[in-house]
C-alpha cells in the first residue's frame, strides 16, 4: 500500500502576462479594467462601466462607444466580421437608449490578405450600416506584417443621441425588478464554434448578429420604466447579469426553465460540455425593468421580429447582493458565476 | 469524468476501413466512430464519448426502469399534491419544484 | 433530448428524494467517485435535497485533477518545441505545471490545439506530414479505448509523425487504496457509470466481496444519482453489501468487449502517480513496448522528468473525501479558478471548482479558520 502523501500541485501563477482570458469578457477582463485601466483613466463616466458613455453636450446627450472585432473565422453562418462590427457597435449605443447615428471604422489588415475577401467584408459592413441607418463618417487603415494579425481586425467607434427622459445604467437595478431576455441564447457562440470545428447541424445554427436599436425604440415607446439594458456578448448572459448585480449592488435570481434555447444549440452544448449561459450572443438583449410593466414590455417586444421569444427570466433580489443565482428544475438554487476566461469544451 | 452524451444513430457508413455513424444529439449531427458498438443499428441510441460510441443504449432496460420511476413519481404527486400547492404558492417553479 | 430530459424530471426526482428521506434512520457517508457526478450533484443542488444525515464526499474521479505535475511539465516541454503540433482535450489546457501550462505555451506562440476526439489529432498528423503531432492521452478507463484506437489507427495508416503522451489512470486501485486507508469514512460508493460502460462492473463486485461495502453503478443525470443514492441507503439500512447497477441502460456486467480489447492491445497496466495522492501500484496505463514508435515520452526523451510538489493545498484530502473544498483555508481566497493552487480547482470536474462555481456564496457566511 502506498503512503498517502500530502502534496499540492502548484504555486499560483504570476500575472505577468496578458492571456486570452483577459479578453474573454469574464472575470479576468473585469480585473484588467479594475486594476489597470480604471486607476489610470479615472473619471465619473468611465466608472459607471456601461457599454457606452453618455455625455452631456449642451442640451443633448450623446452616447459614445468603441469596440474592436477580432472574430475568427472572419466569415460564419449569419454574418462576418464586417456586419458584426456594425451590429456590435450599434448595440452598444442602443443599450444606452441611444439612436445610433455615426460610426468610424478602422481596419488593421495583415499583409497578403486577399483583396476579394476584404471587398466582401467591406460590402457586408456597408450593407449593415445602411440597414441600420448609420453613416460611416470616418476611418483608418493600417497594414501589419504577415503573421502579426489574424487577417483582419476592425475597430469602431459609434455616436448616437439619447432622447430626453431616457436614463439607463447598469447601476439602476432595484430589488423586485423583472429580468427580461429578448430571445434564444447561445446562437452566435455555437455558430462560430461549429464553423471552426466543422460541426454539422440538421438545420444550421446561424449567428444571431443583428442591430437591436429598433427593438429598443419599441421598448422605450412601450415604457420608460426600464432601468438598464445589456447585450450579452462575450461571456454570455452570465457576464452581463453579474456585471449588473455588481454595479447595482443587488442579487439576481433567474429560472433555468425559463431560459429560451434552440434545440440545436442545446444539443451542441450538451455534446461539448458547454453551459449556454456563458456562450456569446450578438443579437439579444437583457433588460431590467419595473415589475409593474414587465408583461406589457414583453408583449411589445414580441411584436418585433428580434423579440419574438422575449420573456421574463428572473427577478432582482435584495438578498445575496452581488450574486447571480439560478433556480434549477429541481427547485434548488445554485450560483451562476462569472467565468475566469473563455469556456473550453471538456471531455470530463 | 467522462462526458458521454446519448444520441440517435441515423446512418452508418464505411470510409477508408472505418465504420462511422451519423449520430444526432437534439438537432445536431456528428460523425462518430462505431468501432466499439458493432451491434448498433440505424435507429438505435448510442452513448458517445470523445467521438466514439461506447455503448448501445438498452432501450428495453431503460423503458422498464423508467416506467418504475414514473409510477413512483405519479403516486408521489397524487399524495403530495395538497401540500405542494400550498408550500409553493408564490414560487415561479410552481408545484413542480422538488422540495425537502 | 432523449435519455437526458427524462432523467432530469423534477417529479421523479422529488419522489426519489422523498423515498430517501423515508428510508434513512442513521447517518451514512457516501462517495460518488466520478467528477462528472460531483458536477451534477453541485449543479442541481442534490446534496441540499437529501437528508442531512446522508453525507456525500467527493472522490478522486477527475483524471485532470490527478494527472501528475511532471506529466503536465512533459506536455509543456513537448508543446514548446517548434516542430510540434500539440493536441489536447480542452480540460488540460489550464492545469498548472511547475512553471507553466499549455495555455501559456499557446500564448507564447506554441501550436497547441484543442480536440474533441483523438481521431482529430490523427487527421492533423495526416495533413501535416512535416510536423510532429502529439496527442495528450489522459483520462480514466472511459477514454482509454478512444486513445488506444487512435494509436492503433495511426499505425494502420503508417503514420510516422503521430504519438501520444499517455497518462491514463484506473479507478479500482484508487478505491482499494481508499478502502485500505485507516482514515476512510466512506460506507458506500457510487461507481462511475461511464467507466463501467467500458469496463463492466465485475471489478466492483470484487471490491464488494473484499471490503463488504455496498457499491452502486450510477449514471450522471439527477434522477440517476438520486436513484443510486436511494439504492445505497437501502442497502446500508438493511445491512447488505452488494454491487448493484443503476445505470443498466448503458452498463453491463462484463462491459464493452471490443473497447477492452483495443485497450489491452495497445496499453499495459503500470504503476502511476496520482497528483495529490502519490504512487498507486498498477493503477495506470502506458503504451506497450511494441507501440514505442507512438510513445511521445520516448520520442521526445522526457521520460525521466521529475517534479517537486510544494506542499500547501489539501487536494490530497479532498480527493480522498477526507475534507471538503470549503474546509481548505485557501478555498476561494488564495485559490480560485483564475489563480488555482491545485488541480481540483482548475478542472471543470474538480470538486473545488464545482464548489466554487455553484456554492461559493453560501460559504462566504462561514468562517474559514
Amino acid at each position: 500500500m502506498s503512503t498517502l502523501t500530502l502534496s499540492c500541485p502548484t504555486p499560483a501563477i504570476a500575472r505577468d502576462h496578458v492571456s486570452l482570458g483577459h479578453g474573454s469578457g469574464g472575470k479576468l477582463s473585469a480585473e484588467l479594467m479594475r486594476d489597470l485601466f480604471l486607476p489610470v483613466f479615472r473619471n465619473p463616466t468611465l466608472e459607471r462601466m456601461d457599454d457606452q458613455a453618455v455625455l452631456q453636450f449642451g442640451k443633448s446627450r450623446v452616447a459614445f462607444t468603441t469596440d474592436s472585432f477580432v472574430v475568427k473565422p472572419l466569415f460564419f453562418p449569419g454574418g462576418d466580421i464586417g456586419s458584426l462590427a456594425v451590429h456590435g457597435t450599434v448595440n452598444d449605443l442602443a443599450m444606452g437608449g441611444a439612436k445610433p447615428l455615426f460610426l468610424s471604422v478602422a481596419f488593421i489588415i495583415e499583409e497578403g490578405f486577399p483583396m476579394y475577401a476584404l471587398q466582401r467584408i467591406v460590402d457586408s459592413l456597408g450593407r449593415a450600416a445602411a440597414a441600420c441607418g448609420v453613416q460611416i463618417v470616418t476611418g483608418d487603415t493600417k497594414v501589419v506584417d504577415k503573421g502579426s494579425g489574424d487577417g483582419v481586425f476592425i475597430n469602431t467607434t459609434g455616436l448616437g443621441v439619447v432622447a430626453e427622459g431616457v436614463s439607463l445604467s447598469a447601476s439602476g437595478a432595484r430589488p423586485g425588478d423583472a429580468v427580461i431576455l429578448s430571445g434564444c441564447i447561445g446562437d452566435h457562440g455555437i455558430a462560430i464554434l461549429a464553423e471552426r470545428e466543422g460541426l454539422e447541424f440538421e438545420s444550421p445554427v446561424e449567428s444571431d448578429s443583428a442591430p437591436l436599436h429598433g427593438l429598443v425604440a419599441d421598448m422605450l415607446a412601450a415604457t420608460r420604466a426600464i432601468r438598464c439594458m445589456r447585450d450579452p456578448t462575450r461571456g454570455g448572459v452570465s457576464s452581463s447579469l453579474n456585471e449588473i448585480a455588481a454595479q447595482s449592488g443587488v442579487g439576481i435570481l433567474i429560472e433555468e426553465q425559463a431560459l429560451p434555447i434552440r434545440d440545436e444549440v442545446r444539443g451542441a452544448c450538451e455534446m461539448l460540455g458547454l453551459d449556454p449561459l456563458y456562450v456569446a450572443n450578438e443579437g439579444k438583449l437583457l433588460a431590467i425593468v419595473d415589475p409593474a410593466v414587465a408583461d406589457r414590455l414583453v408583449e411589445a417586444m414580441r411584436k418585433n421580429p428580434l423579440g419574438r421569444e422575449a420573456r421574463r427570466i428572473g427577478t432582482v433580489t435584495e438578498s445575496d447582493a452581488g450574486w447571480v443565482r439560478m433556480r434549477t428544475p429541481l427547485g434548488t438554487t445554485r450560483i451562476v458565476d462569472m467565468l475566469a476566461g473563455d469556456q473550453l469544451p471538456r471531455i470530463c | 469524468m467522462c462526458l458521454a452524451v446519448p444520441g440517435k444513430l441515423l446512418e452508418t457508413q464505411v470510409i477508408s476501413d472505418n465504420r462511422l455513424g451519423v449520430v444526432e444529439f437534439g438537432g445536431i449531427k456528428r460523425s462518430v466512430f462505431l468501432d466499439f458498438v458493432p451491434e448498433a443499428q440505424v435507429g438505435d441510441y448510442v452513448l458517445v464519448h470523445v467521438g466514439f460510441a461506447i455503448s448501445r443504449i438498452d432501450e428495453q432496460e431503460a423503458q422498464r426502469t423508467y416506467e418504475l420511476l414514473e409510477r413512483i413519481g405519479m403516486l408521489e404527486t397524487a399524495e403530495a399534491s395538497l401540500d405542494a400547492d400550498e408550500a409553493y404558492a408564490d414560487s415561479p417553479g410552481g408545484s413542480d419544484a422538488v422540495h425537502r | 433530448m432523449r435519455y437526458i430530459d427524462e432523467y432530469r424530471d423534477p417529479k421523479i426526482a422529488q419522489a426519489l428524494v422523498d423515498q430517501i428521506h423515508a428510508r434513512v434512520t442513521k447517518p451514512w457517508v457516501l462517495m460518488e467517485i466520478c467528477g462528472g457526478q460531483t458536477h451534477t450533484l453541485m449543479r442541481y443542488g442534490i446534496d441540499e435535497l437529501i437528508p442531512s444525515q446522508v453525507e456525500l464526499v467527493h472522490g478522486p474521479g477527475c483524471p485532470v485533477c490527478v494527472t501528475p505535475i511532471e506529466v503536465v511539465d512533459k506536455a509543456v516541454e513537448i508543446a514548446s518545441r517548434p516542430d510540434v503540433i500539440f493536441v489536447s482535450y480542452g480540460d488540460m489546457l489550464r492545469v498548472p505545471g511547475t512553471k507553466s501550462d499549455l495555455f501559456r505555451v499557446k500564448a507564447n506562440g506554441g501550436d497547441v490545439r484543442i480536440a474533441y476526439s483523438p481521431m482529430e489529432a490523427v487527421k492533423i498528423a495526416q495533413k501535416n506530414p512535416a510536423r510532429q503531432v502529439v496527442f495528450f492521452g489522459i483520462g480514466f478507463e472511459t477514454t482509454a479505448p478512444a486513445n488506444a484506437m487512435a494509436v492503433y489507427k495511426a499505425r494502420s495508416l503508417g503514420l510516422t509523425n503521430f504519438s501520444e503522451l499517455v497518462s491514463h489512470v484506473l479507478v479500482p486501485p484508487a478505491i482499494r487504496l481508499l478502502l485500505n486507508s485507516p482514515e476512510n469514512r466512506v460506507q458506500g460508493f457510487i461507481a462511475p457509470g461511464h467507466v463501467c460502460t467500458v469496463m463492466g462492473f465485475w471489478e466492483y463486485k470484487a471490491l464488494v466481496d473484499e471490503f463488504h461495502v455496498p457499491i452502486v453503478v450510477g449514471g450522471f443525470e439527477p434522477v440517476d444519482l438520486l436513484e443510486a443514492i436511494l439504492m445505497l441507503v437501502a442497502q446500508l439500512e438493511e445491512g447488505r453489501a452488494e454491487v448493484e447497477n443503476q445505470y443498466a441502460r448503458s452498463v453491463s456486467y462484463q462491459g464493452n468487449e471490443p473497447a477492452q480489447r483495443v485497450v489491452e492491445q495497445v496499453f499495459e497496466v503500470a504503476d502511476r502517480k496520482w497528483r495529490g495522492i502519490g504512487t498507486i501500484p498498477m493503477s495506470g496505463l502506458r503504451l506497450r513496448p511494441e507501440f514505442a514508435a507512438y510513445d511521445a515520452e520516448k520520442i521526445f526523451g522526457v521520460g525521466e522528468m521529475e517534479a517537486a510538489e510544494p506542499p500547501e493545498c489539501i487536494s490530497a484530502q479532498v480527493l480522498q473525501g477526507l475534507k471538503k473544498p470549503v474546509d481548505c483555508p485557501a478555498f476561494a481566497t488564495r485559490c480560485t479558478p483564475e489563480n488555482p493552487l491545485g488541480a481540483p480547482m482548475v478542472s471543470a470536474e474538480g470538486a473545488c471548482a464545482a464548489y466554487y462555481q455553484y456554492r461559493r456564496h453560501a460559504t462566504s457566511l462561514v468562517c474559514i479558520a
